[in-house]
C-alpha cells in the first residue's frame, strides 16, 4: 500500500453553509469573512488539481512518513483477555502525532494562496511542532501561540518549535491554555489577515476548518479500513480515539461512516470530577459530566463547557491536547445521531492506561491517547473476545515525560 | 428613502438625522459594562452623555473576547470579575434610562445571548429601554432569527464593514442593518493607534455608495486629529478603548466618569469643527433626491 490519494469519503456533511446539522457555521468578526471566503474557494480549488493532491500524498509520504503501520498488539489483547486490539500507529509520524497530516495539507494551501506568513496554535505542542517543521520545509514564515501554562507543562516542545525556526509567542490570557492561545491567534490573523494564513490544528473553528482539517486527517481512517481488512479480512467492531477539539478520532471514524456495523466510541478528559471546572467533557453527559450546553466559540456552533451566564468554562486535563472547553461541531452532530458515542476517562485511569500500553506493548503514548487507551481497557470485558477493534495512536508521549515521571 | 424612515424609529434614528441637520459629526462612546462595577458604569455613561456622546455603545463582557485588544480585554476581566452578566447589563440599560435619553446600544458577543435566548434579549432589551444592539462576532449570513426577534421588538440591529468586505458584501451587510452601519477603520483589534489607516477614505466612499444609513467609524480612534478628519467622509467617529482606558487609569467612579467627559467633550469639540454647514447642507440635499 502506499500513501497515495485516497478518494474521500462521500460525506453529505457540511452542508453548503458549513452546517453538520445545527451545528458548526461561521461565527467570526467581519474583518475575517472574506479571507474565510477566499480560504474555502483556494481549498475547493486544490481538492480537484491533481498537481495539489498528489504534492499532498508526496509529503505525506517522503516526509511525514505514511503509511503509518496497523499494529497488532498481541500482549496487550492477552493481557486483558480480548478483544483483538490493532494499534493505528500515528505516533510513528515525522514529528510524533497525527497533527503533521492537516499541517502538510494547510501548509501547501498556504503556498497556493501565496500567504508568505503563518501563524498556529497549539495546546500540547505537537500541533506547534508540526505546523514549525511544515514552515520551514516549506520556506513559510511561522509563528505559534501557546498558553504560558502550557509552555511549562511542555517545555520540550517550545525547544522543538524554535530549533525548527518558529517564533513561539506566550499567551498569559484567560486560563493560560488552548483556548486562550487560539483567542490570540485569531486577533493576530484578523491585523495580518492579507499576508497570513491561520493553521488551525483541529476540527474546529469557522466554516470550512472543521471540513478541510477532516479531510486532510481522513488519511487515517482510509489506510486503517485497507489495513484491517487485510489483515482480518473483516471490518472491526469499534473504534476507540480520544477527543480534545476531535481531529485524530474524526480522521480515523469518517472512513468507517457508511460502515453500520462498526461503532465509535471518541474518549473525552475526565480529568479530576465531574463538576464544570473539573474536566474538559462536553459530549460526556451520560457519564454524568456536567456544563456543557450548545453555544458559539471561536468560530463554530458546537458544545460547550460554559456557565449559565454564557461565560466560558475552564477546563481541566491532565493533557494539554484535550484541555479545551469545545469539540468540533461534526462530533455534536455524531453525538446527536448516535453515530458515535463519547465519553470521558479520569486523569488517574489515563496515567495509569499509558504505563499499561507502555509495559505490555514498548508504546510510550502521548497522554492525550491514553484516554482512548483507559476507556478501552475499562470496555474490554464487555466486547466480544473475537471481534476486532482499532485504537488511534494519536501521538508519542515523548513530550509527557515531565508529567509521567511524577506518577513513576 | 427606506433607510431613513426606519431608523426614524429609534432615538439612534433621531439623533443621527439631528446631527446630519446640524451638520455635526456624531460621537459614539463605548465604554465596558461592568467596568469595574455596573454602578460605576452607570455614572460613567450618564456623564457620557452630558458630555456629549451621542450613542452610548455598552460593552457587554466576555470571557474570550477574540476581537478586542488589550485594554478592552483587561476591562473585560474586570467586569466579569466584578459578577457583571448580561442580564446585570440589561438592568444597567433600565437605570440609566430613568435618567437619560441618549441612545444605548448593547455591543456584545454571540454566545451570552444564544444562552439568555433570542426573544428574552430582545424583549428584555426593549422593556429596559434599549435601542439596538451589535453582536461581533455574528456575520449577516447567520443572523437571521436574532434579526427577527430584534425588529419584532423595534429594535436596531447594527453590524459592521470591514477593509477587507468586498462592494458586494457591503450592500448585504448594509440591507441588514439598521441604526447606522458601523465601519472598522482597519484590519485588527480594538485599541489605540497614532495614525488612521491610509485607506479609510476609499473604505468609506464605498461604504457609502453602498448605503444611505449613517456611518459610524471605529477602532484607533482616540485623539482631536482622528475625528476631525472623518468630517464629510462619516456621520460618526467611535472611541472605544480610549475611554476604556480612561476608567482602567482613574481611582474612583467619580474620577472615571469625569475624565470620560473631558475626553468627550475634546473629541466632540473636533467632531463639531470637523464638517462644515455648506457640506452638511449638500449631503441632506443628495439624500432627499
Amino acid at each position: 500500500m502506499t500513501a497515495a490519494v485516497h478518494p474521500q469519503p462521500a460525506s453529505e456533511w457540511p452542508d453548503v453553509h458549513g452546517r453538520f446539522g445545527p451545528y458548526g457555521g461561521r461565527y467570526v468578526p467581519e474583518t475575517l469573512v472574506e479571507p474565510i471566503e477566499e480560504l474555502e474557494r483556494a481549498y475547493s480549488a486544490a481538492q480537484a488539481d491533481d498537481t495539489f493532491l498528489s504534492a499532498f500524498a508526496h509529503l505525506l509520504k517522503t516526509f511525514a512518513g505514511r503509511p503509518t503501520p496497523l499494529d497488532f498488539a498481541a500482549r496487550l489483547t492477552e493481557h486483558l483477555g480480548g478483544p483483538r486490539i490493532y494499534l493505528k500507529r500515528e505516533d510513528l509520524l515525522h514529528t510524533g502525532a497525527h497533527k503533521i497530516n492537516n499541517c502538510i495539507g494547510q501548509g501547501l494551501l498556504a503556498l497556493r494562496m501565496k500567504k508568505p506568513r503563518v501563524i498556529a496554535e497549539t495546546g500540547a505542542g505537537q500541533h506547534g511542532v508540526a505546523t514549525a517543521a511544515v514552515c520551514a520545509r516549506l520556506g513559510l514564515e511561522c509563528c505559534v501561540y501557546m498558553g504560558t501554562e502550557d509552555m511549562e507543562r511542555q517545555g520540550l516542545n517550545v525547544g522543538r518549535m524554535k530549533m525548527l525556526g518558529a517564533a513561539v509567542t506566550p499567551v498569559d490570557s484567560g486560563s493560560r491554555t488552548l483556548k486562550d492561545a487560539i483567542n490570540e491567534a485569531m486577533r493576530d490573523w484578523v491585523t495580518n489577515v492579507r499576508t497570513t494564513h491561520y493553521l488551525l490544528g483541529s476540527v474546529l473553528g469557522a466554516h470550512p476548518y472543521p471540513r478541510m482539517v477532516r479531510d486532510f486527517q481522513s488519511i487515517i481512517g482510509c489506510e486503517a479500513r485497507e489495513q484491517i481488512l487485510e489483515a482480518e479480512g473483516r471490518l472491526p467492531g469499534t473504534l476507540f480515539a480520544c477527543v480534545g477539539g476531535g481531529s485524530n478520532s474524526i480522521g480515523l471514524f469518517h472512513a468507517f461512516l457508511s460502515d453500520s456495523g462498526v461503532r465509535m466510541v471518541g474518549v473525552e478528559a475526565g480529568g479530576r470530577g465531574t463538576h464544570l471546572g473539573e474536566h474538559a467533557a462536553r459530549l460526556a453527559a451520560a457519564a454524568g459530566y456536567t456544563g456543557a450546553r450548545p453555544g458559539v466559540l471561536q468560530g463554530t456552533y458546537t458544545w460547550v463547557l460554559q456557565t449559565d451566564a454564557g461565560q466560558i468554562a475552564t477546563t481541566h486535563s491532565v493533557s494539554a491536547g484535550l484541555d479545551y472547553p469545545a469539540v468540533g461541531p461534526e462530533h455534536a452532530w455524531l453525538a446527536d445521531r448516535g453515530r458515535a458515542e463519547y465519553t470521558a476517562v479520569s486523569d488517574e485511569a489515563a496515567v495509569d492506561a499509558a504505563r499499561t500500553l507502555s509495559r505490555t506493548e514498548g508504546i510510550l503514548c502521548a497522554l492525550e491517547t491514553a484516554h482512548a487507551v483507559a476507556e478501552l481497557i475499562r470496555r474490554a470485558p464487555t466486547l466480544s473476545r473475537d471481534s476486532a477493534v482499532i485504537l488511534n495512536v494519536s501521538g508519542r508521549g515523548d513530550k509527557d515525560m515531565a508529567t509521567l515521571a511524577r506518577h513513576l | 428613502m427606506g433607510g431613513l424612515e426606519r431608523n426614524a424609529r429609534t432615538r439612534i434614528g433621531r439623533r443621527f438625522d439631528e446631527l446630519r441637520h446640524a451638520g455635526d459629526l456624531g460621537l459614539v462612546a463605548y465604554i465596558t459594562a461592568g467596568d469595574p462595577s455596573l454602578d460605576a458604569t452607570s455614572r460613567i455613561v450618564l456623564a457620557a452623555a452630558e458630555a456629549g456622546a451621542d450613542v452610548v455603545e455598552l460593552g457587554v463582557p466576555f470571557s474570550d473576547p477574540l476581537a478586542d485588544g488589550p485594554v478592552i480585554q483587561r476591562a473585560s476581566e474586570r467586569a466579569l470579575k466584578s459578577g457583571a452578566t448580561l442580564s446585570g447589563v440589561l438592568d444597567l440599560v433600565r437605570t440609566i434610562r430613568q435618567q437619560s435619553q441618549v441612545p444605548l446600544v448593547l455591543f456584545t458577543y454571540f454566545n451570552p445571548v444564544i444562552q439568555l435566548g433570542l426573544d428574552t434579549f430582545a424583549t428584555r432589551a426593549q422593556s429596559a429601554g434599549a435601542d439596538g444592539a451589535l453582536v461581533t462576532d455574528l456575520p449577516p449570513e447567520d443572523s437571521a432569527d436574532y434579526r427577527a426577534a430584534l425588529r419584532s421588538r423595534g429594535l436596531d440591529t447594527i453590524f459592521l464593514a470591514a477593509p477587507t468586505t468586498g462592494d458586494e458584501r457591503m450592500r448585504l451587510i448594509a440591507s441588514v442593518s439598521s441604526g447606522f452601519l458601523y465601519v472598522i477603520s482597519r484590519t485588527g483589534v480594538t485599541g489605540e493607534r497614532d495614525a488612521l489607516a491610509e485607506e479609510l477614505p476609499a473604505l468609506l466612499r464605498r461604504a457609502r455608495a453602498a448605503t444611505a444609513l449613517p456611518l459610524a467609524v471605529g477602532f484607533g480612534i482616540s485623539m482631536p486629529g482622528h475625528v476631525s478628519v472623518l468630517g464629510g467622509l462619516a456621520d460618526a467617529a467611535v472611541v472605544g478603548s480610549a475611554l476604556v482606558a480612561e476608567v482602567e487609569r482613574a481611582c474612583s467612579a467619580d474620577e472615571a466618569a469625569s475624565n470620560v467627559a473631558a475626553r468627550i467633550r475634546v473629541l466632540k469639540q473636533a467632531g463639531l469643527r470637523g464638517m462644515s454647514r455648506r457640506e452638511a447642507a449638500a449631503a441632506e440635499r443628495g439624500s432627499e433626491t
